[in-house]
């Protein structure tokens, strides 16, 4: 055989495992998906009709009569809200994630432990541990509420409270996040910022405050920009897990984002194909727009590190 | 001045008193689990530790419900994930980053798009084909045997060969993640092209440098992916909620959350179940706690 065609064939045959799954399980869902967008499809429904941009129109448009101007499907726009919400959590996170990580800096005896610590509830998050919030939660014999009765402070029903339901979910997922991998990149980080700055620093007699804002900060600002972009792609498709064990995403669809509703509207009840498959396109150019921006933000900052 | 000595002992006791009292969050409700886990009946449900602590919640757990399959099955699907990504990326990781053929640059940039489409984006299909794909193949060609009821040993349920609480469906999309390949392949451009053409001058066919020169030299990004695909499939919620109806095809996190309905007040059970889930992780986690951190970084700082 031809030793150049040979060659070729041993690099197909080398690519051709992961090839095949990723056509049948990438590209072809991908082309499915984008048909199944622009049709009213549905689970156990003979037939299906191609509606153009009927699924869009009724997810994202608006319509007007007497009493003013309404939302076609008013939920999405609350769902979507709901999402961008719990992403309050991200700056939070971020904040605790380099604290820690400034923490774990230190040259201490036994520091291997503590980070070990740290990274615990990040190892254990998943459904387990939300079934321990769930009853750390809970009104009456919940711990939380206990510990704020000490302090003379009537705790909420937190999961059954629309006002605070949404910020219970947020503390959680805090603690969850705060001590992951965003810390362990923070931490790495840190370890590459040159001692030259900081002793050129000291020389010009900096305090500990100017020695972060002025060395560190900057020199972690890729860092930064890194774990922020990957936790608002994040942010805009999570939520699912933690609300349907927590709050089932109620009360009252106060914590239903959107990556929920593709699940009561694909997956549950009516198995609508078409409409969830729309709404999940609509959820990618979210997370295309949001990096785009967030790309170009960092890119007209004072630093070019995007 | 100041004495030296106490003065450092004081920052000692402030920096050390930081770090508990942060560990002391990070931990606190991981012991309130273990702490419910272990009460007794007559234990009052707020108290931290239990007055009289039993493991007979860890046995009602095992005896008294499906948790041995759950854990069974989240075994079973996350090793075989595991290797089967394994396999799979580093032999494509390999083709991108070694060797040279018609449309690799081209390909490997349809693995780099699609991996920023949403998993949702793609689930639904997926589903939709899952389900229906395998009725319809038996339709078509008169037969039974896609959504056949497979019985291992003849007797322990091993759900159907295709479809709905099959562990096909449940174990093998995750084969082919694209992300898996991406991290093989920048990993394996870190090894120096010198040691595959010593190789290849010693007579080593490709698919020996691939096995015996490249594989042996990528154990950190090897243990790294087999870290996250691990953790991945062990927590994984969705994708096996909406392929599986039967109680014996559960996973351990859909398992546990479906105590919730039949146990929703029986907590000693379900923080004891919820112990018992987390056990692996924490295992995984110490055992390989250097390749979490490098990996963690191979994928920050190369991706």
């Amino acid at each position: 055989m031809n030793p150049k065609l040979k060659r070729y064939l041993t690099a197909y045959a080398f690519l051709l495992p992961n090839g095949v799954g990723f056509m049948l399980f990438m590209l072809l869902p991908i082309l499915v998906s984008f048909g199944l967008a622009f049709t009213d499809c549905q689970m156990l429904k003979p037939n299906i009709r191609f509606i153009g941009f009927g699924n869009f129109i009724n997810l994202l448009g608006f319509y007007h009569d007497s009493a003013g101007w309404h939302a076609n499907d008013p939920d999405f726009w609350y769902y979507l809200y709901n999402t961008i919400f719990l992403m309050i959590g991200i700056p939070i996170s971020m904040a605790a994630s380099l604290g820690m990580a400034i923490l774990l800096n230190q040259k201490l005896k036994g520091i291997v432990l503590f980070r070990t610590l740290f990274y615990l509830p990040h190892i254990c998050s998943g459904i387990a541990i939300f079934m321990v919030w769930r009853m750390m939660y809970h009104a009456d014999v919940g711990i939380i509420n206990t510990i704020l009765g000490w302090l003379d402070i009537q705790g909420p029903d937190w999961l059954n409270s629309i006002t605070w339901a949404k910020p219970a979910l947020i503390i959680m997922g805090v603690w969850g996040a705060a001590g992951g991998n965003n810390m362990i990149i923070y931490l790495a980080a840190l370890k590459g910022v040159p001692e030259s700055l900081f002793e050129a620093a000291d020389i010009d007699g900096a305090s500990a405050w100017q020695k972060f804002r002025y060395v560190t900060w900057p020199q972690l600002a890729p860092a930064t920009f890194f774990i922020f972009t990957m936790s608002i792609i994040g942010g805009f498709q999570g939520g699912f897990n933690m609300a349907y064990i927590m709050t089932q995403g109620g009360p009252s669809g106060s914590t239903t984002t959107i990556g929920y509703y593709i699940f009561n509207m694909a997956y549950d009840g009516e198995l609508l194909l078409g409409y969830g498959s729309a709404i999940a396109w609509v959820l990618f150019v979210l997370v295309m727009g949001a990096t785009i921006l967030n790309w170009k933000c960092g890119k007209s900052g004072e630093n070019d590190y995007a | 001045m100041p004495d030296f000595r106490t003065s450092s002992v004081a920052r000692y006791a402030v920096q050390y008193g930081i770090l508990v009292a942060v560990s002391v969050t990070t931990v606190f409700p991981l012991v309130w689990m273990i702490g419910t886990s272990l009460k007794s009946a007559g234990d009052p449900v707020m108290s931290f530790l239990p007055d009289h602590p039993t493991m007979s919640n860890f046995a009602r757990a095992i005896e008294g419900t499906s948790f041995t399959r759950y854990y069974i099955n989240s075994i079973i699907i996350a090793v075989v994930s595991t290797f089967g990504q394994l396999l799979t990326s580093s032999m494509a990781g390999f083709a991108f980053a070694r060797l040279n053929f018609p449309g690799r640059d081209k390909i490997f940039f349809a693995y780099l798009a699609t991996m920023m489409i949403p998993g949702a984006v793609t689930m639904v299909p997926l589903f939709m084909i899952m389900t229906a794909g395998p009725e319809y193949l038996n339709i078509l060609l008169g037969t039974g045997m896609f959504t056949e009821k497979q019985y291992f040993l003849n007797e322990y349920y091993a759900g159907r060969a295709l479809g709905i609480d099959s562990y096909f469906t449940i174990i093998v999309p995750h084969f082919f993640s694209p992300f898996g390949v991406f991290l093989m392949r920048q990993f394996f451009l870190t090894i120096p092209k010198e040691m595959d053409e010593a190789a290849s001058i010693d007579g080593c066919s490709t698919f020996q440098i691939y096995f015996h020169v490249i594989l042996p030299m990528s154990k950190p990004a090897l243990g790294a992916l087999s870290i996250f695909v691990f953790m991945g499939t062990w927590g994984e919620f969705l994708w096996p909620l909406i392929m599986t109806n039967s109680d014996a095809m559960k996973n351990l996190p859909v398992g546990i959350a479906s105590f919730m309905g039949e146990h929703s007040t029986d907590w000693p059970l379900i923080m004891a179940a919820s112990t018992m889930m987390m056990i692996p992780m924490v295992c995984v986690f110490i055992a390989f706690q250097k390749f979490f951190v490098s990996g963690i970084q191979t994928g920050a700082v190369k991706g």
